[in-house]
């Protein structure tokens, strides 16, 4: 993803420095790509996540009005999650586009801010500007768990994709969360 | 493992030279061609040897041959029984080269007057010059074999005359009564001399006079074009070669002339001395020859002169001959005249005689000096808007055209710029910033910008003035001197322009192609080489200007590019290029998207759903069979369209509606603010008027006539055009719905600013063609009318018929007559109506009308067209005009006047006064 608006891809097997294609649909920068295995899941400036479907050669476009930050697709793959500088969280589904949950309470207005969803798809994250990490739950869209991460803006957010584990950048550190019970083996930290 | 430590070792290496580019996938590696392979071709593509550098450079054709190598192959053949092939007779032109047909090949072609329309061989008095030039020529004769040899062809010219009644011999014109022996010499006799002997022809013409018939008319006089053949030989002055008619036929040749003349000296005139010949038969004689040992009569070989040959006594030369006026002015004389005659001197034509009076000598007014700084030649200007962001511009322009100083306080009244207009006549201007470019730019970025042109210029002036002072106007300075200064002030910034995408002579492909050059070798820091790229057949002092203008154009180009490029982007569509492929389908209207998400109804009516074509290779990678397995489109599928069709656009979404909608809210805004000034429809913004040169003239010629009889000048149409609106918006009340559309000129501002963005293509392109036309035929209006009027003389029909239309139920059937004569009323001259009846004597009222009607409609079916489109604006303006009318001060418009004049009944007048009003 770009901020020329384009999507591209190359092929990392072979060794032509020119992509195997670029999408070049987006009008604005394309701010979040994320790939599965059959589809291409982007988010622009132009205030549309896009989905690209591989195996059914379509494109799917939905409007959401403020420019994407960042987008995700759910454990299961039936929903995208985008972030959008309208400081608001939207479930979407995958297949239709409706709608299917909105998550606020945090702040995300300048940055380009990621959003996460958990291991087990119960609980949305986001990344604020207030400092906090926000947790909602999924289903009921209700403000679970915020975080003082730090007093800066958190700048990237990942959760692990197995384990109930949390990454956040936020000035000039990286902080690893975990659940209270954990155990740390060893000397991880 | 292994291409992994490969790897490593590689980035230990040290490299040299530049990488091959890396193979594809499955690429081979190609062989060099061999040299006996690589192959030697001319411009056209076609094959060339070498016959080795000795022995010839190339060859022709095929090893010198006209045949190919399949051998000879007959073009016309064609093998169908019905169609025969035409049989076409080769030329050699058929076996040429093209190269040998243009210009500066072996047998040019270009256009040559052909035998038809050339004046030749029966042309009787070209030949007469002819002749006399053959005489006096180097090698004397050649003139007599072109006639034996020559064709007899007539041209067309001499047909016609004589198809007219022309005789050979004679003159052109309308027969004469004059006496027939004077005008015309004999045409048999060759002429070649000056004069008869005085006493023969004069007795003769006397005596023929008395036998006069009185109603006899001749042609009149056979005009001897007078040779002026330069004298391009080495001979002495007046010597003659020989004529070889006399040289080979010897004396029978004279004889048979002698003849003819009867005895006249005209020959031997012409021969030099012959007489003295007499005796000899045959034989080259002449004073070029010198003294055979065969010569008897010595004492005529050095053609010794006796003195009674020369005339002892001054006296009159007789005239007649034809030849007068061509070495002096000869004395006619004649007995009869008085003395006064005689003392003028020249010849007084036939029924003139010379006043008694003298008229008093004309006065010579001498020529007006001119300024000292005053050069030849005409600087067009474009009038570009003085006084905002735009000076900028223009002093460049001015620059460049090598105007350094500009006298905008006597610029007239159209030059002038909206905000000036308002000025003179007392207005607070507009607050709203003036539109431009550096708009859009950071407020570091134009200060920035400004900083380097100051500096610039500063530079400039300061090298430019003690130049000036030196040279005089006249002579610009030397190119050496320019260009050496110019290079010390560019020689560094050039250095690193890049990019050619500044085409500042794109109009001009030679130029810019000249400029391009210069562009290079100025940068390649070279000195000398910079008057080459110049086109060698212009003046030195045009190449001289064209180099400073090359300069600036450099230097423009400079200070502005490195701040502006990375402003802009390339356009998306090339210009010239009327289709476009543009994605089939386009996400639909952003409108509906943006309630139906205030509305929180995601799903459908924010989805849009395309069809996608995965990359091959991208399907394989993601392990994913190809949806599309045997298209070749990749990405979404495209078609071509015209590229300013409506239906292109109709899909876009917002930008160009919600930008449009946005500017019309703003003028009128702004044109309901300024509703006081009342935007006149003669106003068009200066941008306008810098795009349609040559109208603009004409326009600007019939505007400053209009102008007059209408509104004084208000301007600030610029402004409400792009200026951001400051105002609180204002009810929108019916006028305002008439300025809005009052209002569209602007558009052509945008157009002017935008021209190659397709945006407001699709907004407007059905209030376009108005809006072009709504200008220039506005304004032509009456002009148009007024030329109609003018030739027949009776300038008044229209007024006339205007009033006389409201009554006359025959003309208010045609539908738009009447705003038709609205408009006429409004834009034409005001004439007084009762003009017709009153200044012209002759056919009644009634019958005139008839007859002016007749020709007004067949005028107005001219109109029509154009009127119907305009009906709307017309009548709406018109009511703007009355309202006017009734704001005004009686005592301040000229248009009050005129109307005045048009209510009340001015027979006196003349039709040429009132158009001059």
């Amino acid at each position: 993803g770009s901020i020329d608006s384009t999507i591209r891809c190359w092929d990392c097997r072979s060794r032509r420095p020119d992509p195997v294609q670029i999408l070049d649909e987006a009008k604005d920068g394309v701010s979040s790509v994320k790939v599965s295995d059959h589809e291409i899941l982007s988010g622009s400036v132009d205030g549309r996540v896009r989905r690209y479907d591989l195996r059914a050669g379509q494109l799917y476009s939905d409007y959401v009005g403020s420019p994407i930050t960042s987008v995700c697709f759910s454990k299961d793959g039936q929903c995208a999650l985008a972030a959008s500088l309208d400081s608001t969280l939207r479930l979407l589904d995958k297949e239709t586009g409706e709608l299917l949950g909105e998550y606020t309470g945090h702040r995300s207005k300048a940055y380009r801010l990621d959003c996460v969803l958990s291991e087990q798809d119960t609980h949305v994250g986001s990344a604020s500007e207030d400092g906090h990490v926000y947790f909602w739950d999924l289903v009921e869209g209700s403000l679970a768990l915020s975080l003082a991460v730090g007093r800066g803006v958190v700048q990237s957010l990942s959760f692990h994709p197995t384990l109930p584990c949390l990454l956040a950048a936020t000035e000039g550190q990286v902080q690893l969360w975990r659940e209270e019970s954990f155990q740390p083996q060893g000397d991880a930290a | 493992a292994a291409a992994e430590s490969s790897d490593s070792e590689e980035e230990d290496l040290a490299s040299y030279g530049t990488a091959l580019q890396p193979l594809q996938e499955g690429e081979r590696i190609k062989k060099p061609v061999p040299l006996q392979e690589q192959t030697v071709k001319d411009a056209k593509g076609r094959y060339q040897r070498f016959h080795g550098a000795f022995t010839g450079g190339f060859s022709a054709g095929y090893f010198n041959t006209v045949g190919t190598k399949e051998g000879w192959t007959p073009s016309a053949f064609v093998s169908s029984r019905q169609k025969r092939a035409d049989r076409t007779i080769l030329g050699p032109e058929d076996f040429m080269d093209e190269e040998d047909l243009s210009e500066f090949g072996i047998a040019p072609k270009d256009i040559t007057t052909t035998d038809d329309f050339a004046s030749k061989a029966k042309d009787r008095i070209k030949e007469k010059a002819r002749q006399i030039a053959g005489v006096v020529a180097a090698i004397p004769g050649t003139t007599a074999f072109d006639d034996l040899i020559g064709p007899s062809k007539i041209t067309v010219g001499v047909e016609l005359l004589r198809k007219m009644g022309w005789k050979e011999g004679q003159g052109i014109g309308p027969r004469v009564k004059r006496k027939p022996r004077r005008q015309k010499p004999d045409p048999a006799v060759k002429v070649y001399g000056c004069a008869l002997p005085p006493g023969l022809s004069e007795g003769s013409e006397d005596e023929e006079d008395e036998y006069q018939p009185e109603n006899v008319t001749f042609a009149p006089k056979d005009v001897m074009p007078v040779d002026l053949t330069p004298k391009e030989n080495v001979h002495g002055l007046g010597y003659k070669g020989l004529d070889p008619s006399q040289a080979l036929f010897g004396a029978s040749g004279r004889e048979h002339l002698n003849l003819f003349t009867g005895g006249s000296e005209d020959t031997s005139n012409l021969l030099g001395d012959l007489r003295h010949s007499k005796g000899r038969k045959l034989g080259i004689t002449g004073q070029a020859f010198g003294v055979g040992a065969l010569e008897e009569e010595d004492d005529d070989i050095y053609a010794t002169e006796t003195l009674s040959k020369y005339d002892t006594v001054l006296k009159d030369e007789e005239p007649g001959d034809g030849l007068y006026g061509w070495t002096a002015p000869k004395q006619y004389k004649s007995k009869k005249r008085s003395e006064r005659e005689v003392k003028y001197i020249g010849k007084i034509l036939d029924g003139f005689s010379l006043a008694s009076k003298s008229s008093t000598p004309s006065k010579i007014y001498p020529p007006p000096d001119l300024p000292r700084n005053y050069r030849p030649v005409h600087y067009f200007r474009p009038v570009i808007a003085a006084g905002n962001e735009n000076s900028r511009l223009q002093k460049a322009l001015e620059e460049s055209t090598g105007k350094l100083e500009c006298d905008t306080t006597h610029q007239s009244r159209h030059a002038l710029n909206a905000s000036q207009r308002g000025e003179r006549i007392g207005e607070t201007g507009l607050k709203g910033p003036a539109p431009s470019v550096l708009e859009y730019l950071s407020e570091k970025d134009r200060e920035r910008l400004k900083e380097v042109k100051q500096a610039s210029e500063q530079q400039m002036k300061a090298k430019m003035l003690p130049q000036q002072s030196r040279n005089s106007r006249f002579q610009p300075a030397s190119p050496d001197d320019a260009s050496h200064k110019w290079q010390m002030l560019l020689g560094g910034q050039l250095a690193n322009a890049g990019s050619s995408d500044f085409k500042p002579f794109a109009r001009d492909p030679e130029k810019q192609k000249r400029y391009e050059s210069f562009v290079k070798s100025l940068k390649q820091g070279e000195k000398d080489t910079l008057e080459h790229y110049l086109d060698p057949s212009m003046t030195e002092w045009e190449r001289g200007r064209e180099q400073e203008e090359f300069f600036r154009a450099a230097m423009f180009y400079k200070s502005s590019n490195s701040t502006l490029s990375s402003r802009f982007t390339r356009a998306k569509y090339e210009d010239d290029v009327d289709k476009v492929e543009v994605p089939r389908d386009q996400e639909n209207d952003l409108d509906d998207k943006e309630t139906a998400v205030k509305m929180k109804m995601f799903g459908k009516l924010t989805r849009d759903k395309f069809e996608w074509h995965p990359e091959k290779l991208l399907c394989r990678r993601f392990n994913v069979p190809d949806p599309y397995p045997d298209s070749s489109i990749v990405g979404l599928p495209k078609v071509k369209r015209d590229k300013y069709s409506v239906f292109n656009f109709l899909t876009l979404p917002e930008p160009t509606t919600s930008v449009t909608e946005a500017t019309n809210e703003k003028i009128q805004q702004n044109n309901s603010l300024n509703k006081s000034k009342k935007p006149s429809r003669w106003d068009v913004s200066d941008k306008e008027k810098e795009k349609k040169d040559s109208i603009s003239e004409f326009i600007s010629l019939a505007r400053s006539k209009a102008d007059v009889q209408q509104q004084p000048p208000v301007p600030a149409r610029e402004e409400c055009g792009t200026g951001p609106s400051e105002t609180l918006p204002t009810e929108v009340t019916n006028e305002d719905k008439d300025q809005e559309e009052e209002s569209r000129p602007s558009m052509d501002l945008f157009k002017a600013i935008f021209v190659s963005s397709s945006d407001e293509k699709s907004s407007s392109s059905e209030e376009e063609s108005d809006e072009e036309q709504q200008p220039t035929t506005l304004v032509i209006d009456p002009e148009t009318t007024k030329q109609a009027d003018l030739p027949d003389g009776s300038s008044s029909d229209i007024q006339g018929k205007n009033v006389a239309a409201t009554t006359d139920p025959g003309i208010s059937l045609l539908p738009t007559s009447k705003q038709e004569l609205d408009a006429t009323e409004e834009f034409g001259p005001k004439l007084p109506p009762a003009f017709s009846s009153g200044g012209f004597p002759g056919p009644s009222r009634k019958e005139k009308h008839r007859k002016h009607r007749e020709k007004h409609k067949t005028k107005r079916e001219h109109k029509q067209k154009k009127e119907k489109k305009k009906k709307h604006k017309k009548q709406k303006n018109k009511g703007k005009h009355k309202n006017k009318k009734s704001e005004k001060d009686s005592s301040s418009d000229t248009a009050d006047s005129s109307d005045s004049l048009s209510d009340t009944d001015t027979p006196g007048l003349s039709p040429k006064e009132l158009l001059r009003r």
